[in-house]
């Protein structure tokens, strides 16, 4: 099983789509590792810089609602998994990036949108730091002196996957 | 209590349910191209499991970058091309028999009423218009389907919409799911199917139906879905005339797969579509929407006419009868690309292919081309393109480039002038 944690990027806009988490341009890659340089490439959000070190040290994404929408294209969980970001946490998903997510092993965590609020009130700490726990469904975030625990809903099917370690182990054995 | 044709579809093709809520279910028809599919290849390779489920329910075409334009895309087709040949996939479509996947396997007669269809691509959706529960899906589940034929889901609800009225002069399927998506919101109907309903779809071709669920996805949607009918069997009639004595008898087997009347949904939105006019979007996401007669005067620098979404015989020859005996604009480049060899060849028939050219049309193969800026008709840093694509998201057809969706008919008035134009003064 992957572990879920570390510096958080946060991403403050609705509806960010895969084109911007990789875009099409670079889909003629045949290995996960080769999209590694052009993470999030196409966002133009103010403060945001691709290739800025907040963004390479990021080991969670933070993001608003129905992130990861468009094209079904799971370089975009891809992307993330090469540059070791494993964990993505938003008050909701588009459902093909949310199940890709999953199916590789990695973690899509939805919250309430007060929850999100409280999660972005840390991005402003140079230190902030979030760890998902799947096992216990919560979510510790840390920074500026202080700390939460969050529990999240995760549905039982996507807990299985991420403990499989992703849908093709899980479906070999099972089907 | 009634149930949604996707709640039958769903329960006639259930194989387990591992934990409540998550639907595991038995596939029709996996399809696969070569952008998607190349990495769940080398994965099944890599785990010694180079298996496919049934050959002759995978259908495999290179749509997206045909005929290959550099090294890698020309990998993307030989793992695909040597994976076909390697399991004895018969219905695998290489270039000069290729085109736009969502456009090809329905001219095939591939997807039928009560289907389950996936494929490693978002506008799978395309396929409901045959009564068909039909998903995008990312590369794991397509590697799954491929391997085990089966695709797991959180069973989906059900969003019906009525489309009521009728279309004025100059007002198509386009315009109309290019409101609806306005309405619902790019991400309305996330994790819904969305049925299509009302005299409207009713009235409308199968071509109509596709563009109209093709673009389920940009409102977040499953699967668009529409009730088979007879427009349904005269469409699919050359593919199952063996199967059945008559298109009455087809009929009464198709009309199992439709949603019952006390059928339960999540959502009914009601849109009399007598008062719409052609509609242009204009910003960043495809919900942004207005009436062309707001963007009227917007310069542009290309127009592409093409796509799963609006290339098809239908709207080359909308666009056709608007360009006949006029010119683009000189300061704008035209763009074709027919979806599939058969429409580039029943259009050639009909001499549509000869008023593109006089009117200055550039016409391509067919491929996805411009739609996803990956081979041609790329954009530049701060061009404009009036597009019958179906995503205007930034970027999307080149880095900096702006683009406007809309019907293939105010695409070929956007050519004529160019600038973005009402299409109802050319009809």
């Amino acid at each position: 099983m992957k572990t879920f944690g570390g510096p958080a990027l946060f991403l403050d806009r609705a509806d960010i789509n895969t084109d911007e988490i990789i875009p099409a341009k670079y889909l003629n890659e045949i290995t996960k590792q080769d999209l590694q340089p052009y993470m999030l490439e196409d966002l133009k959000l103010a403060g945001f810089d691709p290739q800025g070190e907040k963004t390479r040290e990021a080991r969670v994404v933070v993001s608003r609602a129905n992130f990861g929408c468009g094209s079904s294209r799971e370089h975009a969980p891809w992307v993330f998994e090469v540059n070791d970001i494993t964990a993505v946490i938003a008050e909701s998903f588009a459902r093909i990036f949310r199940q890709n997510m999953f199916n590789c092993g990695m973690a899509a965590i939805e919250l309430p949108k007060e929850k999100i609020d409280l999660l972005f009130s840390y991005a402003g700490y140079p230190d902030t730091s979030i760890f998902v726990d799947i096992a216990a469904q919560k979510i510790n975030v840390n920074g500026g002196g202080k700390g939460e625990v969050l529990p999240f809903e995760l549905s039982p099917f996507d807990k299985a996957l991420v403990l499989a370690g992703g849908w093709v182990d899980y479906a070999d054995q099972k089907y | 209590m009634g149930k949604t044709i996707a709640e039958k579809i769903f329960a006639s093709h259930l194989v387990d349910e591992p934990f409540a809520g998550t639907k595991v279910v038995r596939l029709d028809v996996v399809m696969c191209h070569e952008i998607t599919t190349p990495i769940a290849i080398d994965d099944l390779i890599a785990r010694g499991k180079d298996r496919v489920f049934d050959t002759g329910k995978i259908k495999a075409v290179i749509d997206h970058v045909t005929p290959s334009k550099d090294s890698k895309t020309a990998t993307q087709a030989k793992i695909l091309r040597d994976w076909a040949r390697r399991h004895g996939i018969k219905d695998f479509f290489d270039v000069g028999a290729n085109g736009v996947c969502h456009a090809l396997f329905p001219e095939k007669g591939f997807i039928r009423p009560g289907y389950t269809v996936i494929m490693g691509d978002s506008h799978t959706c395309t396929h409901g218009a045959f009564g068909a529960f039909a998903a995008g899906v990312g590369t794991t589940d397509l590697e799954v389907g491929i391997l085990k034929g089966v695709c797991a889901f959180r069973e989906p609800k059900t969003i019906r919409i009525n489309i009521n009225g009728t279309l004025s002069k100059g007002v198509y399927a386009k315009d109309v799911i290019l409101f609806v998506i306005g309405q619902l919101g790019v991400n309305g109907a996330t994790d819904r199917v969305i049925e299509f309903r009302g005299p409207v779809v009713e009235a409308m071709s199968m071509e109509s139906r596709m563009t109209l669920c093709n673009m389920a996805i940009e409102a977040g949607g499953t699967s668009g879905i529409c009730m088979p009918d007879a427009v349904t069997v005269d469409y699919l009639w050359p593919f199952i005339n063996s199967d059945y004595p008559t298109k009455e008898a087809a009929l009464k087997a198709f009309k199992e797969w439709s949603s019952d009347p006390d059928a339960v949904y999540d959502r009914v939105v009601d849109i009399d579509v007598t008062k719409l006019t052609p509609v242009v979007t204009y910003g960043y996401k495809p919900d942004l929407v207005k009436p062309v007669t707001e963007m009227a005067g917007t310069p542009v620098d290309q127009v592409y006419l093409g796509s799963c979404t609006n290339g098809r015989l239908e709207d080359l020859r909308v666009a056709a009868a608007i360009l006949k005996g006029r010119k683009i604009a000189p300061t704008v480049r035209a763009i074709l690309s027919p979806a599939t060899p058969q429409i580039y060849r029943e259009a050639m028939h009909e001499g549509l292919i000869d008023i593109f050219m006089e009117a200055g049309f550039c016409v391509t193969n067919p491929t996805c081309g411009a739609c996803l800026g990956m081979s041609n008709g790329v954009l530049a840093d701060g061009e404009v393109c009036a597009s019958t694509t179906n995503r205007n998201f930034m970027g999307r057809m080149g880095k900096g480039g702006m683009v406007h969706l809309m019907s293939p008919a105010t695409s070929a008035a956007t050519a004529i002038e160019g600038m973005i134009a009402d299409p109802r003064k050319y009809l």
